[in-house]
């Protein structure tokens, strides 16, 4: 511990109540592991999800024990019915993107660690912020209330395009009370993301602790800040786009049904409406939202490799100014999702151009990560090897944006494999390794344990390598031209394919599996793992400079003093090559950008 | 374990990359005039692509192999030129990268859907809905006849809901499940869709649209080989969504011609 000379007064008392500690809690530090625990129970459910359509894609008649009771209409005797496969799959889609990806980095690491990386003793708005939580985990329960409607949940994927979000029951099962139940839920969800951001932003802005400059910030608080900027007008788009179309459902308005649509034979009695609103709304979120999952993950690897590699990036200010790049373009691109979907051809092109554009800023953030791997002192271990792993699978899944960025390459590609690969090893894999480095980083100071090393490097190999297997093939079927979405695939083309899917489903079932190794390590460690100190990796930012775990307010009754840049590493100090942000201790240094 | 780690990140992209160079899987064989401009684009961005990936992977897995040290002992060392010139790299090579491909695809682009169908386009109407393309003729007076969904009802086969009693456009139209058309004969494919979001997908003939509920889109293209290929919807609209397809046949013209007539005296 340093000196700590500041003043400070916490705004609100320790709870004493286990309701007020560990339910309705206003430490930003409890909502943190809150939303980090709900995280891990729909990574597991959409984990499920997807061995179970993985299976049935490449046994399309294999009874899955048990599944029957989920739904027995929708999987009698276990084996899968079309209509049920898409509503999982939506199920999976939904759970991963808005629960897990974007939760997990920002919501529940955000959460824990920007108030102390700041040097804050909590947000400024506690009840807010547990608000945040708990209408978003509202939504969570809402969203798998739809397994259990007379129908089962909706089968219109993530995206819920129109107007089959709108038509009711008519246009298939799930699509009426289970796309009712999906709008709500991720209304909320919405609702919690936007009072988490409006918490994040005053937090960085205004409760950044003395000798704190924005250039002192950590690239994590960077990458939370830019994130929940974008939050505020991503989620501020969808959320009223949700409503609108519930009302399509239950208010007899046509937002996004036009005139004389006869399904089933019945000419529906909606006019008026736009299928495309739809569309843009939602991309005009969904684009910005791939880079609400990955930011965080930028930063938090960013922060993790600084630590291990013993020295700063080749530049603090280009990766903070290349995230806020990435973001501003983020808004510029959404149109790509839409080259084939009958807008003007002539925003084809426009969509285009800042898509390439955006590769720019990626590739610089890659490039020094990389670089500035040359010369360092990289230490390795479970977070700094699914750090690396990170940037492999992030160059993998970022190249084949090159490809659906060209309307014209997209004509071949849209709606393919090929699609699916990218973006589950661009913003999934890639997010999740930016999770599971994040966790074995800060385990320590989380949950005052060490997690096992020996388990993290176990299973960091084995889902390193397959991740590989499983999303690498998907792009070769997508060259081919094997459509996503399919629940069964009877194409007379796509039966030379099926190889290929039970190799990718037998990889999926297998590094499925390897993440009972993780669980197994964060519980054990939760509850039995080695006592960790307050510094185990040597790390300079705040966040080392308290307890493990901290205390209620954070820092014991005074805020600490910042005397230094974030990462002060490869100097000669007292404590060794490094010197804390809190440290008064004046080293002499090369790194010092500022 | 670094060095491990740095060998299995090279055997992993020399792997990823063996299937693309020895074209172990590939699209089909193009069969349209407009075809090949989209492959030469594929095949420009692949190769690209393919030596970025390569490259970031192998410098990634050389600076683990070298700078990984369990007892790291001296000082730091900068790469030359340090984050300046790689920002330069970036917007240099990247930029230039990005530009080429762009204003190339751009290109392609516009020869496929910014120029007009020709004057002697055969005009073809599609309608998707849930789970099947139907396909309309104008027959010999050239016209299609009014669409009335009211009148749209599959158990009497008025899959478009045409007026056959009241409107004389209506006598010769030629509604068909399998789309034939002549060989090296522009085609002008008006398509609707009466229900929901679908779309028309072939891929040796390289063509995917979208159909817009409430909006006529219309394409135009020249098949330029004889032969029988698959029209799959990718627009996922039900739960009959992946059972939804049907067939080009492309045909000689005296063949397409006698197909024709046979199809009018079925109707």
């Amino acid at each position: 511990m340093h000196d700590m000379s500041a003043p400070a007064v916490h705004h609100h008392a320790p709870p004493t109540s286990f309701i007020r500690k560990h339910v309705f809690s206003l430490d930003h530090k409890v909502i943190g592991k809150q939303y980090y625990d709900m995280a891990l129970v729909a990574a597991i459910i959409g984990m499920i999800l997807s061995w179970i359509m993985r299976i049935h894609l490449a046994w399309t008649n294999a009874a899955i024990p048990g599944l029957q009771l989920l739904s027995k209409t929708g999987a009698p005797g276990g084996v899968l019915t079309p209509e049920y496969y898409l509503q999982l799959m939506t199920m999976h889609g939904t759970i991963m993107v808005f629960f897990v990806l974007t939760t997990a980095p920002f919501a529940a690491f955000g959460n824990f660690f920007l108030p102390i990386q700041v040097g804050a003793e909590d947000m400024p708005f506690p009840h807010f912020n547990m608000m945040s939580f708990w209408v978003t985990f509202t939504g969570f329960i809402v969203l798998l209330a739809s397994f259990f409607v007379s129908d089962g949940p909706t089968l219109g994927g993530w995206t819920q395009y129109a107007p089959l979000n709108a038509v009711g029951a008519i246009a298939g099962p799930g699509q009426g009370m289970g796309v009712i139940l999906w709008m709500a839920s991720i209304a909320l969800f919405c609702v919690g993301q936007l009072l988490g951001s409006l918490n994040f932003i005053p937090t960085t802005l205004d409760l950044r602790t003395k000798g704190m400059s924005l250039m002192r910030l950590p690239l994590t608080t960077w990458a939370w800040f830019i994130t929940s900027c974008m939050g505020l007008t991503a989620f501020a788009v969808l959320m009223p786009a949700c409503i609108l179309a519930i009302l399509d459902h239950v208010a007899g308005t046509s937002f996004f049904v036009p005139s004389n649509l006869v399904i089933s034979d019945q000419l529906q009695q909606h006019s008026g409406g736009s299928t495309l609103l739809w569309q843009h709304l939602f991309w005009f979120f969904g684009h910005p939202e791939v880079y609400i999952a990955i930011i965080p993950g930028i930063g938090i690897v960013s922060h993790i490799l600084i630590t291990n590699m013993r020295r700063p990036l080749l530049s603090h200010r280009v990766i903070i100014y290349s995230m806020g790049a990435l973001a501003v373009l983020s808004y510029m691109v959404y149109g790509h999702h839409m080259f084939v979907s009958g807008m003007n051809p002539y925003s084809a092109l426009a969509f285009s151009f800042p898509t390439l554009i955006i590769t720019i800023p990626a590739t610089i953030i890659v490039l020094i990560q990389i670089f500035s791997l040359y010369g360092s002192k990289l230490r390795i271990n479970s977070a700094s090897l699914f750090a690396l792993g990170f940037i492999s699978m992030f160059v993998s899944g970022g190249v084949s944006g090159f490809f659906l960025a060209q309307p014209s390459i997209d004509i071949m590609l849209h709606a393919t494999y090929f699609v699916v690969g990218h973006f589950h090893m661009v913003m999934a894999v890639a997010a999740m390794f930016g999770i599971f480095a994040g966790t074995y980083f800060w385990a320590p100071k989380m949950f005052g344990r060490m997690m096992n090393e020996t388990l993290g490097k176990i299973h960091f190999w084995l889902s390193f390598v397959g991740a590989y297997c499983i999303f690498m093939p998907f792009h070769y079927l997508g060259i081919v031209g094997n459509v996503r979405r399919y629940s069964v695939f009877v194409d007379d083309y796509l039966q030379p394919l099926l190889p290929v899917h039970k190799f990718i489903t037998v990889a999926a079932l297998l590094t499925g599996a390897a993440q009972a190794i993780f669980l197994y390590n964060l519980i054990h460690t939760r509850f039995w793992g080695k006592p960790a100190s307050d510094n185990p990796w040597e790390g300079t930012s705040l966040e080392w400079s308290t307890t493990t775990p901290p205390p209620f307010d954070n820092w014991g009754g005074k805020l600490p003093v910042v005397y230094h840049d974030p990462y002060q590493y490869g100097v000669e100090s007292s404590v060794g090559d490094y010197v804390m942000q809190a440290s008064p201790e004046q080293v002499k240094t090369e790194n010092d950008e500022q | 374990m670094a060095k491990l780690f740095a060998v299995t990140i090279i055997v992993i992209a020399i792997a990823s990359a063996i299937p693309i160079i020895m074209h172990t899987w590939s699209a089909p064989e193009d069969i349209s005039i407009h075809g090949p401009i989209i492959d030469d684009q594929m095949s420009e961005t692949m190769a690209e692509a393919g030596i970025a990936f390569l490259a970031a992977q192998f410098v990634l897995a050389i600076f683990i192999w070298m700078f990984a040290k369990p007892n790291p002992g001296g000082k730091i060392k900068k790469f030359p030129g340090g984050a300046t010139g790689l920002v330069i790299g970036a917007f240099l090579i990247v930029g230039i990268e990005v530009l080429a491909l762009g204003v190339f695809g751009a290109k392609v682009w516009a020869d496929v859907y910014l120029s007009p169908p020709g004057a002697n386009a055969m005009p073809v109407q599609v309608q998707a809905g849930q789970f099947a393309f139907y396909f309309r003729y104008p027959g010999p007076d050239g016209k299609f006849a009014a669409i009335h969904p009211n009148l749209i009802d599959e158990s009497t086969e008025n899959f478009f809901g045409i007026d056959t009693t009241n409107d004389p456009d209506a006598k010769d139209d030629i509604v068909t499940a399998e789309f034939a058309i002549p060989v090296n004969k522009e085609i002008h494919l008006l398509m609707h869709s009466k229900d929901l979001g679908h779309s028309f997908y072939v891929r040796e003939l390289r063509v995917h649209q979208d159909f817009v509920p409430g909006l006529d889109v219309s394409l135009h293209f020249t098949a330029t080989k004889i032969g029988k290929y698959e029209i799959v919807c990718t627009q996922l609209c039900g739960l009959g969504h992946y059972n939804m397809k049907a067939y080009l046949e492309v045909m000689s013209q005296d063949d397409f011609d006698k197909w024709l007539k046979q199809q009018a005296a079925a109707q």
